[in-house]
């Protein structure tokens, strides 16, 4: 039993860490589709700031100037979303779509050039990433308190700062989206453009700022996943986690916290399966881990499908703003 | 917020005009929309600018609000030269918009749409609190009743409407332009939308209001400007000035308004509808228990406000979809949801239908208008041989048909979205009219038509009717369906309130079964 409850927290543990990057992503696509624009690159900005952050960082030794560089980088793929789909009023997917395919195609590209390892950039040593950080107090803990003493130190401890980052960026998320004019603002924009428009107040503005934050988020999830968890590029190193962080916002109903848990599932999905690998479970055997790697994907489907019910996207998404005559 | 207006109305050398403007000038593309406009709205009165659809009014209130440029001419607001880069730049000189579709969030609180754009702080929670306290004040001094906290789309229009007028008071308006605000109202709520524009003219308010409709004008404006085709035609004080009069000038000649048509000489029943009930995807009934006879050489009005069930009643008997409940017959055939019917049948069986939206369902926009008067008729052999199309014999009966339609441009390959919304309808009504139906299905004939093709589509529809026609008309017009109308069937919510012949009914019953007052209630409270 006690090795039972050992392994569940190393699978929450693990959790986390796969959780991490699909939580800044639903984020960003949360700042994004709530103004009204649909965010497929999600994906895309992500991987160009993966490459661009263990990059930088390989070149200039510091993952933070790393971090700093990813980001403006996706920041700079959100604008040319922004310039096609607001500006020129481009369709959203295939405009998401060509950024994504920019970005898978761009950064082994660079990658070879740069580097000469078919893709991939050269491993970071630990001076160059984000680091774990442990908690003071973690064997007191462990020894005196009970239950929790192990929970601290298991669970709670031993995380890199990004991940703290992306589950304070569900509270700033809700935060900013419900408790401030400028949320206010941005969920109306999604809804009816014209309103703010006859309000007095710039749609195109609007709508660049919530993209400029989703740019923002994409590039701490890429920097995450080439600097914290991993110690380099790996090409196709995203692997689709854009496009369930998309599931797990639409999961969440583009709601903060909701999208927070679709996330830690899809997630906790994904641990369970790296931890079942090979083990025997009383009763159902061995179970496929394929299966249950693929359950994320699966359930993503059924989604997308629309049969879990009850998903209203905002009202203008997708729908480029024009002044009518 | 009274004390404010007041010492404005008595702050001494201000000029009488609340605004003025001065030789406007708009154009988009080759159409002129505003040509050399000059208008001067007297403070503290109520305005009516009056015109036809395309007349270019509501080009004209978009340049007062700052949503466009003019290309030349000058705006003044209280004596002073102003200059409209913006909405916001008008906002902050005092004039507010009421637009014709609303400018609300759905989902957002009366409260929240109320504020948006001008919340104040970066936070939202003082901002609310402050605003709660200002509009409660607004809310008693000009009669307002809006509760705050509810929904929007939960609310009815009349309401929604209402905080469009809080949000733009709430912003500071002294001048307010509502654009046909009436459209979308019942009568009753269009008589306490009056109601209230009366307590804002009390309170200093200066207003615009734009419609096409004369009696609103005649009941409720100090002034009166007309417009026509992009040029401002007359300026005068309401009482010096009649409907006939205001009519004339809207359309250049001499039109009858509210011409009252003999009634028709009623035949056999031709469709008969029992028990018709739809549900749509969302399990939501939008059409309830629909059960009445129409007959041939009748026309049998559908009054309500748009959205109470008419789209579906039409969608059914024109087979476009099939009844989820109950059934109807034409002759000996009897459709219902099992009895699939298809427009193609129903076309066979002499039923033709002129759908509500001609832009999505009666034409196809980019087709040339040959193209588009055979839609549905393209089987007949005189226009293809089954796989060819014979476009010169189809050209020909185009141009047969747009003569006898007075469709003007008579080029039967200009594109159909290129003619005028009235000339577009004719289009569509000649082809459904041209195959000698028995049944004749007409939803919203005359909207966004102007005065001079109404009365056309008007007498065609009686001569029709006077042939042996059975006439389904569907209108949100009221004055429209009782012109015309031998009998009135009025719905609310997806059911039938009642039907009633037209000489035993008044313009006030049929508003509160329009309301959702069933017949026998509205006949109640009224003795």
């Amino acid at each position: 039993m006690t090795d039972f409850w050992f392994q569940f927290l190393l699978a929450l543990d693990s959790t986390l860490r796969v959780a991490t990057p699909l939580i800044f992503c639903a984020m960003a696509g949360i700042f994004s589709e709530r103004s009204g624009i649909i965010d497929i690159s999600l994906e895309g900005k992500m991987l160009m700031a993966a490459f661009v952050a263990a990059a930088t960082a390989y070149a200039t030794g510091s993952a933070w100037i790393g971090a700093i560089a990813a980001i403006i980088v996706s920041i700079i793929a959100s604008l040319i979303h922004g310039f096609a789909c607001i500006i020129h009023r481009g369709n959203q997917v295939i405009s998401g779509l060509a950024i994504n395919i920019l970005a898978s195609g761009l950064t082994v590209i660079i990658g070879i050039a740069l580097f000469r390892q078919g893709g991939q950039t050269p491993t970071l040593p630990r001076t160059s990433r984000f680091n774990s950080l442990e908690l003071p107090f973690v064997d007191f803990m462990e020894q005196n308190v009970p239950i929790f003493g192990i929970i601290y130190k298991e669970l709670l401890s031993d995380h890199n700062i990004l991940v703290w980052a992306a589950l304070a960026s569900v509270g700033v998320t809700f935060y900013i989206l419900f408790k401030t004019t400028f949320g206010l603002r941005l969920r109306a924009v999604g809804e009816k453009p014209e309103a703010i428009d006859s309000a007095g107040i710039s749609v195109t503005r609007m709508r660049f700022q919530a993209i400029i934050i989703a740019g923002i988020l994409c590039g701490l999830a890429g920097v995450y996943l080439s600097t914290a968890t991993g110690a380099g590029f790996v090409k196709e190193m995203t692997a689709g986690k854009g496009y369930i962080a998309l599931a797990a916002m639409i999961f969440g109903k583009w709601k903060p916290v909701p999208a927070l848990f679709a996330c830690l599932l899809f997630g906790f999905l994904e641990a369970v399966a790296a931890r079942v690998q090979g083990v025997e479970i009383m009763l159902i055997g061995e179970i496929s881990s394929d299966l249950l790697i693929a359950l994320p994907y699966l359930l993503t489907v059924i989604l997308l499908a629309g049969f879990i019910g009850g998903v209203t996207p905002p009202r203008a998404i997708g729908q480029p703003y024009i002044k009518e005559r | 917020m009274k004390k404010k207006i007041l010492e404005q109305k008595n702050g001494g050398q201000k000029s009488p005009f609340a605004v003025s403007l001065k030789s406007i000038c708009k154009s988009f593309g080759p159409v002129r929309a505003n040509d050399e406009i000059c208008l001067n709205v007297s403070s503290g009165t109520i305005h009516g600018i009056i015109g036809e659809n395309g007349a270019g009014k509501s080009t004209l209130m978009s340049i007062l609000y700052g949503f466009y440029q003019p290309d030349s001419g000058d705006i003044q607001v209280d004596g002073k030269a102003a200059i409209f880069k913006q909405p916001s730049d008008a906002i902050r000189l005092g004039i507010g918009m009421v637009h014709q579709h609303f400018m609300l969030v759905p989902n957002f609180t009366a409260l929240e749409n109320i504020i948006l754009g001008s919340e104040g702080k970066m936070g939202l929670k003082n901002g609310l609190q402050n605003a709660k306290l200002k509009l409660e004040e607004l809310k008693s001094t000009y009669g307002l009743e809006v509760d705050l906290d509810n929904v929007t789309e939960d609310l009815p229009v009349g309401i929604q409407q209402r905080i469009e007028i809080l949000k733009a008071l709430y912003r500071g308006a002294r001048v307010l332009i509502l654009d046909e605000p009436t459209g979308v109202l019942t009568p009753q709520e269009t008589d306490q939308l009056f109601e209230i524009l009366l307590a804002l003219k009390s309170e200093g308010v200066t207003i615009l209001l734009i419609t096409h409709k004369l009696h609103e004008i005649m009941a409720i404006t100090d002034e009166v400007s007309v417009m026509r085709q992009g040029k401002m035609v007359a300026n005068t004080l309401t009482k010096k000035t009649s409907p006939e009069w205001l009519a004339e000038q809207m359309v250049g000649r001499s039109v009858l308004v509210n011409t009252k048509y003999e009634s028709g000489k009623v035949g056999s029943v031709a469709l008969s509808a029992d028990g018709i009930g739809v549900t749509d995807k969302r399990g939501f009934d939008s059409l309830k228990n629909a059960t009445f006879d129409l007959r041939s050489g009748e026309i049998l009005g559908i009054a309500g406000i748009a959205g109470n069930g008419q789209s579906e009643l039409l969608s059914v008997l024109s087979g476009i979809t099939p009844p989820s409940r109950g059934n109807f017959r034409i002759n000996d055939k009897i459709f219902d949801s099992k009895n699939h019917c298809s427009p193609g049948l129903m076309r066979e069986l002499g039923l033709s239908h002129v759908p509500e939206d001609r832009h999505a369902e009666g034409l196809v926009l980019p087709f040339q208008a040959f193209e588009s008067v055979i839609l549905g008729y393209e089987k007949n052999p005189s226009f293809g041989t089954g796989f060819f199309t014979k476009p010169e014999q189809i050209q020909a009966h185009c141009a047969r048909l747009q003569d006898s339609f007075d469709v003007r441009p008579q080029n039967p390959t200009l594109i159909s979205s290129q003619f005028s919304g009235g000339n577009q309808q004719k289009l569509v009504l000649s082809r459904e009219i041209s195959s000698a139906p028995k049944i004749l299905l007409v939803g919203q004939p005359t909207r966004g038509v102007d005065i001079g093709a109404i009365e056309f589509i008007h007498k065609t529809l009686i001569k029709m009717r006077d042939s042996g026609c059975a006439i389904l008309l569907v209108s949100v017009e009221l004055e429209e369906i009782l012109s015309l109308s031998d009998r009135i069937l009025v719905m609310n919510s997806g059911e039938i309130m009642g039907i009633v012949s037209k000489a035993n009914t008044t313009k006030a019953m049929l508003g509160k079964m329009m309301a959702g007052i069933p017949l026998e209630k509205a006949i109640e409270e009224k003795n």
